[in-house]
């Protein structure tokens, strides 16, 4: 079932990558893609009636779901986060400089 | 039309996506003694397997308690060194398109809760922020979701007050740390012949002061990563 949530996440993502004009709405689009992948990771690691990956004084021996792909992911969030800022970042300044953030409407403005 | 071709498309991406994950095994039903990570939790990649006991196994491979530090900061640390410089990179790119640029205001006075409890909060998030990160090994959390919160210290700073910028010398906390993580590295070729090797004792699992090199290397991540992210929200609020 989580399969199939990460897999409508990305397909959302897709869809509003391609059909939206607005490239904030592609940021959005971006980082709604972004975290599909990620909960797709992690379910692939889950395993039922186990525990979160860590020595504790509850889990006193090895009872652990797969502990790579939530390393993987760790990783994917931090270069997420990342791409999410320096885009972010990119936006403002074609606001700045077309007034507009419509890709259509950024070709009849003159340089 | 264009609506209607681009909601094909994610849609035929969906199927195919579909198609695929009917070859892994199903939601929860995952047989862990076929995967590499088998060998990450009983910390038995180059060692014999023998059972990992809390607080009682001693000198293991790897001593960290949370198998996903072990594998973030040890079994894949060069991998983090390559993430820490990618988040370097974006911080780098964000102060370069705000380069020189003055700071914006929100155009009115914060309110007067905000003023007083920022001296009150301030300090505890920083404090939090450090746990966070030195009990990297032990606890859920580490240098990342640390380092995170300090920069949320210093995004309350900004929102209580108009007139407050952040410091340069963030700059040099956060390229004292990146060459510290380099340094560590080196000293693992120099001390026992590889790049990032844990050269200290890894200690009893589950204590504070185990897993060698792994809380010092999160603790210089933390700095790194507070400072990284502390910088975009410091060039977030310019203005040309």
């Amino acid at each position: 079932m989580v399969y199939y949530i990460s897999i409508a996440l990305i397909g959302v993502g897709i869809y509003g990558l391609i059909s939206q004009k607005n490239l904030f709405k592609h940021l959005v689009s971006l980082s709604i893609i972004d975290t599909g992948v990620n909960i797709f990771l992690i379910s692939i690691g889950y395993v039922e009636g186990k525990e979160a990956p860590i020595y504790s004084m509850f889990t006193l021996t090895a009872n652990f779901v797969d502990p790579l792909p939530q390393a993987l992911v760790l990783t994917a969030i931090v270069i997420g986060i990342g791409i999410l800022a320096l885009g972010a970042v990119l936006v403002v300044r074609v606001k700045e400089k077309y007034g507009t953030l419509n890709v259509e409407e950024m070709k009849d403005v003159r340089r | 039309m264009r609506k209607f071709l681009s909601m094909l498309l994610a849609l035929g991406v969906a199927l195919a996506l579909i198609k695929m994950i009917e070859s892994i095994p199903a939601y929860g039903k995952v047989d862990l003694s076929k995967r590499v990570s088998e060998k990450y939790i009983s910390k038995s990649v180059n060692a014999f397997k023998e059972e990992v006991v809390y607080k009682k196994s001693r000198d293991l491979e790897e001593g960290s308690a949370n198998v996903v530090t072990s594998i973030v900061v040890n079994y894949r640390g060069f991998d983090t060194l390559g993430e820490v410089t990618v988040l370097f990179i974006s911080a780098f790119g964000v102060g370069l398109v705000f380069s020189g640029l003055k700071r914006k205001g929100y155009g009115r006075k914060p309110n007067f809760i905000l003023r007083t409890a920022v001296g009150v909060v301030f300090p505890l998030i920083i404090l939090f922020g450090v746990y966070i990160f030195v009990h990297g090994h032990l606890t859920p959390g580490g240098g990342f979701p640390g380092g995170t919160i300090l920069s949320i210290g210093i995004l309350l700073l900004y929102l209580s007050s108009e007139e407050y910028e952040l410091s340069e010398r963030s700059k040099v906390l956060e390229g004292t740390s990146g060459s510290l993580f380099v340094i560590i590295g080196l000293l693992g070729i120099a001390l026992s012949g590889a790049f990032l090797t844990n050269f200290l004792s890894t200690g009893t699992i589950g204590n504070l002061l185990s897993a060698g090199i792994v809380p010092i290397i999160y603790i210089v991540i933390g700095f790194k990563v507070g400072a990284e992210l502390s910088t975009i929200v410091a060039d977030l609020h310019k203005e040309g």
